[in-house]
C-alpha cells in the first residue's frame, strides 16, 4: 500500500520506520535537514514542503495512496491535512491531536474533519497509563457506531445473579449479547452453553441503556477504595489519566500547584480529589498518607520534575511509580534509577496508528485484557462472508472465537440473533479472538 | 436639587410611565367583570385606569427617548413595582367599602396583591361589603406580580429589548436568570406563555370538576378567581375561609398545581417544548420534590397520630388517613414556596406541626419560579458549601467547587448567596423586633409567634402566620406603622433586597 506520512517527528518518523519494509512510504516535512537525513536513514521516500497544500501532497501520490497519516506535532495542521487529502482522493486519513474536544467532535460525528481516524496522544498516554497501572477494571468501557452500541467488561462476583449461569440462561436482557469470558488467563469466547463463574470477566456487547442496566443489575464496585491513586501534575495528561480512572470506578487524588488550574480540572472532575500543593513538599505527602498510596503518577511538565517526584514517593514506600517521560532516551535511564514504569506519549501514539493500519477497513477497535480479544466495528461489504445468510449461518464458515456483538442498520440497532440476517450496509460490531482476528478480517 | 448625580432618574421614571401606562390596561379586566354583574363599581376602575394612564404618561415626558443603563435598572425595578401597588390601591380608596379605603389598608392590600403575599386586611371578604369586580382585581394584582411585571413588560413591549436582561435579572427570584433564547423578549414570552398555560389549565380543571358536581361552589367566577392566585404563589381567596369553602376534590387538585408554581418555570417551558429531561435532572427540582414530600409524609403522620385534632369545619382529622394526607400534603405545598392558601385554620395543629410549618416558610420556591422565600437553590449551595468546608478543615490543600447540575458555581456567587440569606435573616429578625416594639407601643396584645410568622410571612411573600396572623386571621389589627413597615418588607421581599436597598445607599446615587 501507498502510505504518506505527514510530519517526520518522534511519531512520525517512528511509524515511518515501522511501515517501510511493508509499504510504500512517502514522508513530508518542512524541515530541510529532516527530510535530508530521512532520505538515508530509512527505505522512504522524503518530501519537503507543506503538508496542507495540495500540491505537496500531490507529489506525494496521495491519488494513488491507501492512507495518509498526519502527526505533525500541530493539531490543526494535522485536521487541515486530512482535510485537503480528502479533496482529491477518497484515501483513508488519520489525524493525530492532543486536544481531547477535537476528539470528542470527531466522536460525535465520524468522518468529521475528513478524518477517518484519529488518535488523540494525550487520551491515549492517559489509557496507557490506566492499564500498566496493574489496578483490577471495574468497568472497561468503549462506544461503537456512533454511541448507538457500548461494549462493556464487567467483573461477576459470587453474589452477581448470572453467577453459574449459562449464557443461554442469563440471555434475559433485551438489546444486549454475551460477547467473551476472561477467566483467569484463559479466554472463552460465548455459546450457548458456556457458563459464567465467580471471578470471571464477562464482555457484553448492546445498547447503551441495557449494559448500563445489566452492569447495575450485576456489578457490586470491585474497587471499594481501597485502592489508593495519585497524579500528581495537572498537566493534560495528568487530568485525562484521572479523568480515566474516575471513568473505571475510581476516585483518584490529582496534585497540582497551579491555583487556576487546579480550581480548573476540580470543576471538570467531580470524582477526583484536587489538591494545590507543591508535590515534593514532604509535610504534605505526609499528612496526606500518600505514603500510603498504591500508585502514583507523575505527569508534571518536564521529565526531571517527574523523576524528582517518582523517587521521592518510592522513598516514601508507594508500591508502584509511573512518570511520563517525553524525551525517549532518558525513558530506559529513569527504569534503571528505580521508577517502576516510564510512558512516552510519542511512542505511544506511534504505536496506535500502526496497529491501526494492520486492519484498514474496521472503524473502530477496542483491545481488552491486554489485547487477548478485540471488538470491532465493521461496515458490510458487499463481498463480505457475513453478509447474505443468518448468522448462524455465517458464522459457522468463520473461525471458532467471533461473536457478532450488535448490528447497527440505519442508525437503529439490531440485536443479533442465529436467525438475524446480516445485509450490506451494516455496520457490525464483533467480538474477536486476537489469534484469530487476521483470518477474520481478511474473511469479512 | 442635588448636583453630580450619577443616575440619570429621569429616563428611569420615563421608562417607569411607560410600563405603568401599559400596565392600566389591566383594568380593563375588572371594568368586564364590572358590566357583566351590573356595573356597581364600572366607574371607580374607569377613573383608576385613567388616572394610571395619565400618570404614566406623564411620567413618559421626564423623557421622550429614554435610554436607562445597568445602573438605572435597579431604580426602573423597584419603582415600577412600587407605583404598581399605589395605582393598584386607587380602586380600594374610590369604592370606599370596608377597611381597605384607608389609604394604608389600600395600599398593604395591593402590594400584597402585587408581590404575591396575599397578607389581607380585609375585614369583611365577601360580596356583601366588596363588588365582584373589586374581589376580581384583588386576585388579579396576584396573577400580574406573579411572573413579573417586568418581565411582562418585556415580553410585550419592543422598547425594553434592549437593557431588558438587566430588569429581568433585577426582578426574577433567584440568583440569575437565564436566556433561553438570543432575544430576551422572546425569553420573556415563553415564560409567561408557560404561566398562562398552567392558569388556563388549572380554570379549565376547576370549572370542570364544578361541572360534573363535584365543587359545587366552584363556578366560574370562583374557577378564574383562584386560578388567578394559585399559579403566582399568591394565596388570596374571596372566599373568607380561604380553599376550606371548597370540596376535597378542588383541594387535592390544587395541590399538585402549587408544587408547579413553585418550579422554576424555565424547566416546564424545557418539558413542554419536549425536553423532559431537563427537568427531570435539575438538581434544584429534585431537591424541592423530595423537600416537598418528605415535609408532606412526616406532615401526615404528625395530624394523623394527634387524635385531639378536629375542628367544627373540618371534623375529626386525626386517625383519618385521607384527611390527615389532605391537609398535611395542602399546607405543605402551600407554605413552602409562599403561596399562603388555608384549607383549613392550621393554627389549630399541635405544636410540632406547626414547628414543621414554620420550618416550610424559610424553604421558599425554586429560582425563577413565582415563590417568595429564600429559595431552595440558596439553601441547596449554602449546604453543599459548609459540606466542603468540613472536608477542606480535614483537608486544608483540597480544591473543591461547588457543584449544581454537573457544573460548578463561582466562587462569588456562593459569597452572593451567603451574603443574601444572611441580609434576609437579618431584616427578618429585625421584622420581629420592629413589630413586637410598635405593638407593645399601642398596647396591641400578640404572642411570640405571632410576630415571628407576621415578619417572616410578608417577607416572605408567604400571607397567613400562626395566631391573630392565622390563615382565618388578617392584618388589620397591627398599627399603621407596622403596617407601613409590613409593605416595605413585601415590596423588598418581592425584588430580593438588593433593588430596593441599593436605592437607599449614597454610593448609589453619587459615586
Amino acid at each position: 500500500m501507498h502510505v504518506v506520512i505527514v510530519g517526520a517527528g518522534e511519531v512520525g518518523r517512528a511509524i515511518a520506520a515501522n511501515l517501510e519494509s511493508s509499504h510504500d512510504v512517502v514522508v513530508i516535512d518542512q524541515d530541510g535537514d529532516i527530510v535530508d537525513e530521512l532520505t538515508y536513514s530509512l527505505d522512504v521516500l522524503a518530501i519537503e514542503g507543506d503538508g496542507t497544500e495540495i500540491a505537496t501532497l500531490q507529489e506525494a501520490g496521495v491519488e494513488e495512496a491507501g492512507l495518509v497519516i498526519a502527526c505533525t506535532d500541530d493539531d490543526e495542521t494535522n485536521v487541515v491535512v486530512c482535510g485537503a487529502a480528502k479533496t482529491k482522493s477518497d484515501v483513508f486519513t488519520i489525524a493525530r491531536v492532543r486536544r481531547r474536544t477535537l476528539l470528542e467532535t470527531w466522536e460525535g460525528s465520524q468522518g468529521a474533519f475528513g478524518v477517518d481516524f484519529m488518535v488523540c496522544t494525550d487520551l491515549l498516554t492517559a489509557q496507557t497509563i490506566f492499564r500498566i497501572s496493574g489496578l483490577p477494571s471495574a468497568q472497561d468501557v468503549d462506544m461503537f457506531a456512533g454511541g448507538l452500541v457500548r461494549m462493556a467488561e464487567f467483573e461477576i462476583t459470587s453474589e452477581s445473579p448470572v453467577a453459574g449461569l449459562s449464557v443461554q440462561e442469563a440471555d434475559r436482557y433485551d438489546s444486549l449479547t454475551f460477547a467473551g469470558i476472561f477467566r483467569d488467563d484463559e479466554m472463552v469466547v460465548a455459546k450457548g452453553d458456556s457458563v459464567m463463574q465467580a471471578g470471571d470477566r464477562v464482555v457484553v456487547i448492546g445498547s447503551p441503556d441495557s449494559v448500563s442496566g445489566f452492569g447495575d443489575d450485576i456489578v457490586t464496585r470491585t474497587s471499594n477504595g481501597l485502592e489508593e491513586v495519585v497524579i500528581v501534575g495537572a498537566s493534560e495528561i495528568g487530568f485525562q489519566a484521572a479523568r480515566e480512572f474516575e471513568e473505571h470506578g475510581y476516585r483518584p487524588r490529582l496534585i497540582e500547584q497551579d491555583h487556576d488550574r487546579a480550581r480548573e480540572v476540580a470543576e471538570a472532575l467531580p470524582n477526583t480529589i484536587v489538591m494545590e500543593s507543591d508535590a515534593t513538599d514532604t509535610e504534605f505527602l505526609a499528612r496526606e498518607h500518600v505514603d500510603e498510596a498504591d500508585i502514583v503518577i507523575a505527569a508534571l511538565d518536564g521529565d526531571e520534575k517527574n523523576l524528582l517526584v517518582s523517587l521521592l514517593a518510592k522513598r516514601l514506600g508507594v508500591d508502584r511509580t509511573v512518570a511520563i517521560i517525553e524525551n525517549l532516551e532518558y525513558a530506559e535511564l529513569f527504569e534503571t534509577v528505580g521508577i517502576d514504569v516510564a510512558v512516552n506519549p510519542r511512542e505511544e501514539t506511534a504505536e496506535e496508528i500502526v496497529r491501526f493500519t494492520r486492519a484498514d477497513y474496521t472503524e473502530k477497535v477496542a483491545m481488552l485484557e491486554h489485547d487477548r480479544a478485540e471488538v470491532i466495528e465493521i461496515e458490510i461489504g458487499e463481498d463480505s462472508a457475513l453478509q447474505g445468510g443468518t448468522i448462524a449461518e455465517a458464522t459457522a464458515d468463520l473461525p471458532e472465537g467471533v461473536v457478532i456483538g450488535a448490528i447497527s442498520r440505519g442508525g437503529d440497532l439490531v440485536t443479533p440473533r442465529g436467525t438475524t440476517v446480516i445485509e450490506p450496509g451494516d455496520h457490525v460490531v464483533v467480538f474477536v479472538d486476537a489469534n484469530v482476528l487476521d483470518e477474520v478480517i481478511e474473511a469479512i | 436639587m442635588r448636583r453630580h448625580l450619577r443616575v440619570d432618574w429621569r429616563a428611569g421614571l420615563s421608562l417607569v410611565g411607560t410600563i405603568l401606562a401599559f400596565l392600566s390596561l389591566a383594568f380593563v379586566v375588572p371594568i368586564i367583570v364590572s358590566l357583566a354583574y351590573g356595573g356597581e363599581d364600572l366607574w371607580v376602575f374607569v377613573a383608576s385606569m385613567g388616572l394610571a394612564i395619565a400618570a404614566g404618561l406623564s411620567l413618559r415626558q421626564l423623557d421622550p427617548d429614554p435610554d436607562p443603563g445597568a445602573r438605572e435598572a435597579f431604580m426602573v425595578v423597584a419603582l415600577t413595582w412600587l407605583f404598581a401597588a399605589i395605582f393598584g390601591a386607587v380602586p380600594y380608596v374610590l369604592a370606599g367599602n370596608g377597611t381597605i379605603a384607608h389609604p394604608v389598608n389600600a395600599l398593604f392590600e395591593s402590594m400584597s396583591g402585587f408581590t404575591t403575599t396575599g397578607a389581607t386586611v380585609m375585614a369583611d371578604i365577601s360580596f356583601e361589603t366588596h363588588s365582584r369586580e373589586m374581589m376580581m382585581w384583588r386576585q388579579l394584582t396576584q396573577w400580574l406580580g406573579g411572573m413579573g411585571i417586568i418581565v411582562l413588560a418585556v415580553a410585550i413591549l419592543s422598547q425594553m429589548a434592549v437593557g431588558g436582561a438587566q430588569l429581568m435579572e433585577a426582578e426574577t427570584p433567584g440568583p440569575g436568570v437565564s436566556k433561553l433564547t438570543p432575544h430576551i423578549a422572546e425569553t420573556a414570552r415563553v415564560l409567561w406563555l408557560a404561566y398562562i398555560g398552567f392558569t388556563a389549565l388549572l380554570i379549565a380543571l376547576l370549572y370542570g370538576l364544578y361541572l360534573v358536581g363535584y365543587a359545587p361552589n366552584m363556578d366560574l367566577y370562583n374557577a378564574f378567581a383562584h386560578g388567578f392566585t394559585t399559579l403566582p404563589t399568591g394565596g388570596f381567596s374571596p372566599e373568607a375561609r380561604s380553599i376550606e369553602a371548597f370540596s376535597p376534590a378542588v383541594q387535592w387538585l390544587l395541590v399538585p398545581f402549587m408544587f408547579i408554581a413553585g418550579v422554576n418555570f424555565v424547566l416546564w417551558w424545557h418539558l413542554i417544548s419536549g425536553n423532559p429531561w431537563a427537568l427531570v435532572r435539575d438538581n434544584e427540582f429534585r431537591f424541592y420534590l423530595g423537600a416537598v414530600s418528605v415535609l408532606t409524609l412526616v406532615g401526615t403522620v404528625m395530624l394523623f397520630l394527634d387524635t385531639a385534632l378536629q375542628t367544627p369545619e373540618t371534623g375529626q382529622i386525626g386517625g383519618n388517613l385521607e384527611r390527615s394526607a389532605r391537609y398535611a400534603a395542602f399546607q405543605i405545598a402551600s407554605l413552602t414556596n409562599s403561596t399562603g392558601y388555608a384549607n383549613m385554620d392550621f393554627d389549630a395543629w399541635s405544636g410540632p406541626a406547626k414547628g414543621l410549618l414554620l420550618f416550610a416558610m424559610f424553604l421558599g420556591g425554586s429560582t425563577g419560579s413565582t415563590g417568595g422565600g429564600i429559595k431552595i437553590l440558596r439553601w441547596m449551595v449554602i449546604l453543599k458549601s459548609l459540606r466542603r468546608e468540613i472536608f477542606t478543615t480535614i483537608h486544608p490543600e483540597a480544591v473543591r467547587p461547588v457543584r449544581m447540575n454537573g457544573g460548578s458555581l463561582d466562587e462569588d456567587a456562593i459569597r452572593g448567596i451567603y451574603a443574601f440569606t444572611l441580609l434576609y435573616l437579618a431584616i427578618f429578625l429585625l421584622g420581629i423586633l420592629l413589630l413586637a416594639a410598635d405593638a407593645a407601643r399601642v398596647g396591641m396584645d400578640l404572642g411570640t409567634i405571632d410576630v415571628v410568622t407576621a415578619s417572616i410571612a410578608t417577607l416572605g411573600n408567604i400571607g397567613p402566620g400562626f395566631g391573630v396572623v392565622g390563615p382565618m386571621g388578617g392584618y388589620l389589627e397591627f398599627p399603621v406603622t407596622s403596617k407601613l413597615l409590613m409593605i416595605l418588607y413585601m415590596w423588598i421581599g418581592r425584588l430580593e433586597i438588593f433593588p430596593v436597598l441599593v436605592l437607599l445607599t449614597a454610593a448609589y446615587w453619587r459615586s
